[in-house]
């Protein structure tokens, strides 16, 4: 019966024309990449088919910068950044969303100011107060002013409130207390925000440069993104085939986690209602 | 976030042993170790920093008691911040490598010593006049030496042997002057049936730090950008113009890609084979000798009323305001470092060119350069070699100055209406340095 | 706690919803307990948001310090150098024009590439994958890569042109046309990550609808215009904030690519921030730009509360 509805040939053609083209456009750098990284740097520029394969360019940059120590480095100041604020989001939008206490409304839209601010725009002052601390050029320094995020305070509280009171009230006469309600109550049903919003927060701190480029100076401290751009510096002309070798090094482990939780990525954003 | 707390505390910790470390070190025993660290501008890959590792490490063989701490702090112009930034929060480092150029910010912040005050046998006098001239035009100011010549470079000009045959041209000759460079690429650029060149004569590359070469241009016409103090400039000579002009009629000839070009892709271009002859420093020469599957000739830079050509890369500075025995022993690692062996050593291993006659005397860079003699154009130019732009308020003065050559190359600007607004500019930033 | 209708519907009016029918003792301790929840994000915050916002300002109105001349009060002259340099009025320019090209260039392209793959296309996973590749390749070493598309003549986009017998360009090397190269990577970057929130509202429209509207005999353009976009409204809202704040904080690629030039062309606001503050070390300039910044920042998040209490309801 819908038949009437159902698309015409010609359309379905031009959108899958489209949407190939489209795919092929935004896929093109990490194909050039995996071109170049396999093949001699003779072929970095040329597409010929039966050109030699080659591992060569990533021994070469793994041996050019000491990437196990970056990856070390991202690492830890993912974990540190993305469960840091897990926790204190949570507490801070549980807070928001059922406690009512003088100047909630003011503090709750002090706090939404930084959602267009990240700490990185002000990062001339920031780092005269990591320097203060005596934080400078430690993993921690870089990590300090993201471990709470407006962002996800907001997203937690928009999804707090949605929480039907009485399973909270049921939750209490069982004898828990705030924590024990906000953690056998709120944060399950919550689990697909965290999913959603912890995936964002490790692609963009897995890749995040401007600040850490600043606070750091050394191979102990700096990540991945920071060790590339001093590596892949142009100074002595640009290396193609090790840069790409690096940068699919570099990337794999997002780009395969990405690939492996693909549906439940989509899933758990579908859930967590993000808007 | 047991890990967070772990880990201010360790901070808290190494912060309290670096306090009592620069307590005590105004007394150091001999039992007790005597820590040099030393920024390095990590702006080339990785092999370097092994060799640094390396000469580090046999430094510590023969002087026990003493380690030497490399701090691998990015580009130069992140080495030199992150260097004042330590000194400011009261943690200075020993030494460090950093731009030349930088010889006026670092006076200026009162940052470094004077190497002639650190001095006093006989012997190290000899050591500090034995470096080519050139090389020390940068590293003295109102009389005193406050740098040691390190990796220093100087850009020359390459050309493919090749094409230079099959355009008719002698192979084994660059070109001599601005006018042969001209004519060499008119011949050197090829075009397909439609119109588009395949091959294009010469590129002079022009983007980021536009200045240094062009500073090759303006040395060769027979003019200095700046005053021998570093506070005033000369931006808007009608000299300055006409090599400005030059480089802009190279392009308009149609002999070299119109617009900027870049630095990283240049020597790419060249061994892609789009390019006869390139610009570049010396310091590309063991990249570009290890990947052209083609002969290449290395010669100076093409000359006008003179050959010229500027200087660039880094020197060594060792700060004020730490111990005096310090301040000795980082004199001592500096010399060691700057040896004739180890000199020739690292120019064969980076391509920067060797610092002094003494190097070039020794045995293996006799063998080097019998062997590949292009590596001998770059000491041959320095007679001619002047200093790169060094000025109060580098970083700024040649921001302005960059961005009116970019103006003009990019033709948004006439030349004479880009170099004036440049000079204006300068000046603005300088006024307050007379 | 106490037994209450939920009548904080509403982010900001809910204080005066509800009579008080906790005991004063009751409601001291649910403040000091809400307010011990609140404290380290709080902290946090204020420390480097808050806090460095009214130091930026102070700062802003005094000299930066020099080894011999101490920082002194001089007023408003930073912010009178920085209207007076024309640098500054070409970076606000070009901010401007870069955030008018990948703003609504990025959100349609996200939303067309989530269309499709809600569909039935073949090769839906690989194209959902290939659409969020951008996602997690970090701009710093993509930058690197498109260097290599842009480069003149042996540079992908050249050899692709060729074969249309167009020659070759100077992407970004030349005025025209280096911040429109910069603006394609930026909508590169953008849409891919955008897509995945379209397609999540996407997924949850119901079938029914679309059925119904069939058996109207409504065509798609009018499905899409009357049902799809409407329902779509609080996505592309975040989508839109997102897309203004990463047009203000995107510098990685033009680092990489173009240091700003040629002659500032593709130079923006963050990116002379950093050069004054920590190349130049001229802390009064730069504190002003941040001003700047700082305002056009909020303004823009003024404006989006206004259209969000208007249009959309967050509940």
């Amino acid at each position: 019966m819908s038949a009437a509805y159902r698309p015409s040939t010609g359309y379905r053609t031009a959108t899958t024309i489209a949407a190939w083209v489209l795919g092929i456009l935004w896929l093109s750098p990490l194909l050039y990449a995996i071109w170049t990284a396999f093949h001699p740097a003779a072929y970095s520029t040329r597409f010929v088919l039966g050109a030699p394969l080659t591992l060569e360019n990533f021994v070469r940059a793994w041996h050019a910068a000491p990437f196990s120590r970056y990856f070390f480095n991202t690492t830890i100041i993912v974990i540190m950044i993305v469960g840091a604020q897990c926790v204190l989001c949570t507490l801070a939008a549980f807070a928001f969303a059922r406690s009512k206490f003088r100047g909630r409304d003011i503090l709750f839209s002090l706090v939404l100011l930084q959602l267009m601010i990240s700490p990185d725009i002000l990062a001339v002052v920031n780092y005269r107060t990591i320097r203060a601390l005596g934080a400078v050029d430690t993993l921690f320094g870089v990590a300090l002013p993201y471990l709470t995020s407006a962002f996800g305070i907001f997203l937690l509280r928009q999804t707090f409130m949605t929480v039907p009171r009485d399973l909270e009230d049921a939750a209490r006469i069982e004898g828990c207390g705030t924590l024990g309600v906000l953690w056998r109550v709120y944060v399950p049903l919550a689990r697909p925000v965290y999913l959603a919003y912890g995936l964002v927060q490790v692609s963009f701190h897995w890749n995040n440069f401007l600040w850490p480029l600043i606070i750091t100076n050394s191979v102990e401290t700096r990540p991945l993104t920071v060790g590339l751009s001093v590596f892949s510096s142009v100074d002595q002309g640009i290396d193609w085939s090790v840069i790409t070798a690096a940068t699919l090094m570099t990337s794999g482990p997002l780009l395969v986690g990405f690939l492996v939780f693909q549906r439940q990525f989509v899933q758990s954003f579908m859930r967590a209602g993000i808007r | 976030m047991t890990n967070i707390t772990r880990r201010t505390a360790m901070g808290a910790a190494a912060g309290l042993a670096l306090a009592a470390g620069l307590t005590a070190s105004t007394a150091v025993s001999a039992q007790q170790a005597m820590e040099l660290r030393f920024y390095y501008p990590i702006a080339v890959s990785g092999p370097i920093t092994k060799i640094i590792d390396g000469y580090a490490a046999d430094f510590e063989k023969l002087n026990p008691g003493v380690k030497i701490k490399p701090i691998y702090a990015g580009d130069y112009v992140q080495t030199i911040g992150k260097a004042l930034t330590a000194m400011k929060g009261g943690d200075t480092p020993e030494m460090a490598i950093l731009l030349a150029a930088d010889i006026i910010t670092l006076t200026d912040e009162n940052a470094v010593v004077a190497i002639d005050d650190l001095i006093k046998s006989d012997a190290d006098k000899a050591w500090l006049g034995g470096f080519y001239p050139g090389f020390m035009e940068n590293a003295k100011l109102g009389g005193k030496t406050y740098a040691i010549p390190f990796q220093r470079s100087t850009p020359v000009l390459y050309w493919n042997k090749d094409m230079f045959k099959e355009a008719g041209l002698d192979p084994e000759k660059g070109p001599a002057n601005w006018q042969e460079m001209m004519d060499f690429a008119k011949k050197l650029t090829k075009k397909d049936a439609s119109g588009n060149v395949t091959q294009w004569g010469v590129q002079v590359p022009t983007d980021g730090n536009t200045s240094w070469l062009f500073t090759g241009l303006t040395t060769a016409n027979g003019v200095r950008l700046v005053d021998p103090e570093g506070k005033k400039t000369n931006f808007a000579d009608p000299k300055v113009v006409e090599s400005l002009q030059y480089l802009i009629d190279l392009s308009k000839a149609g002999v070299q890609p119109p617009g900027l070009t870049s630095w990283g892709t240049t020597p790419k271009d060249f061994l892609e084979k789009k390019l006869a002859m390139m610009w570049t420093t010396t310091g590309n020469l063991t990249n570009i000798k290890g990947n052209a599957t083609f002969p290449f000739g290395v010669a100076m830079l093409p000359a006008k009323a003179n050959f010229g050509a500027p200087t660039g890369g880094g020197n060594f500075y060792i700060f004020k305001n730490i111990p005096a025995e310090k301040q000795k022993m980082a004199l001592e690692f500096v010399k060691f470092m700057t040896t004739p062996e180890r000199a020739a050593e690292w120019s064969i291993a980076t391509g920067y060119v060797a610092t002094s006659q003494a190097a070039y005397d020794t045995k293996v860079m006799k063998d080097y350069i019998a062997s590949f003699p292009q590596a001998a154009v770059a000491r041959d130019q320095l007679k001619y070699a002047v200093s790169e732009i060094t000025v109060h308020e580098g970083q700024r003065v040649m921001k302005v100055f960059n961005d009116s050559l970019q103006a003009a190359i990019t033709g948004s600007k006439p030349a004479k209406t880009a170099m004036e607004d440049a000079q204006r500019d300068a000046e603005r930033i300088l006024k307050d340095y007379r | 706690m106490t037994h209450q209708p939920a009548a904080d519907s509403t982010a900001f009016a809910a204080s005066a919803a509800g009579p008080a029918r906790q005991s004063p003792w009751q409601r001291w301790s649910g403040s000091v307990e809400a307010w011990l929840l609140l404290l380290p994000s709080v902290v946090l915050l204020a420390t480097f948001t808050h806090i460095p916002i009214v130091a930026t300002l102070i700062d802003s109105f005094y000299s930066t310090p020099r080894p011999n001349r101490p920082s002194r009060f001089v007023g408003l002259r930073n912010y009178e150098d920085m209207v007076a340099d024309p640098l500054f009025w070409k970076v606000m320019w070009n901010n401007a024009v870069y955030a008018v090209g990948t703003i609504p260039l990025s959100i349609a392209l996200a939303l067309a590439m989530a269309l499709f793959v809600n569909d039935r296309i073949p090769g839906r996973g690989f194209l959902r994958m290939a659409y969020f590749t951008p996602t997690v390749l970090p701009m710093i070493a993509v930058a690197n890569i498109w260097l290599f598309f842009y480069t003149p003549d042996y540079g992908l986009l050249d050899q692709v042109l060729r074969l249309f017998g167009v020659g070759a360009t100077n992407w970004l090397g030349m005025q025209e046309t280096a911040l429109g190269a910069i603006i394609t990577v930026a909508v590169w970057k953008e849409a891919g990550f955008f897509m995945i929130f379209y397609l999540a509202a996407l997924q949850q429209i119901p079938p029914d609808l679309r059925e119904a509207a069939a058996i109207e005999g409504a065509s798609r353009w009018t499905f899409f215009r009357r049902v799809t976009w409407p329902l779509l409204a609080p996505v592309t809202l975040f989508v839109l904030v997102n897309a203004i704040i990463n047009a203000f904080r995107t510098v990685d690629h033009i680092l990489v690519m173009t240091h700003g030039g040629p002659d500032n062309a593709t130079n923006v606001l963050l990116l002379m921030i950093y050069e004054t503050g920590f190349k130049f070390w001229d802390q009064g300039a730069a504190t002003a730009l941040t001003i700047v910044l700082l305002a056009v920042l909020s303004g823009l998040a003024l404006f989006q509360f206004v259209v969000a209490s208007r249009r959309v309801h967050y509940q």
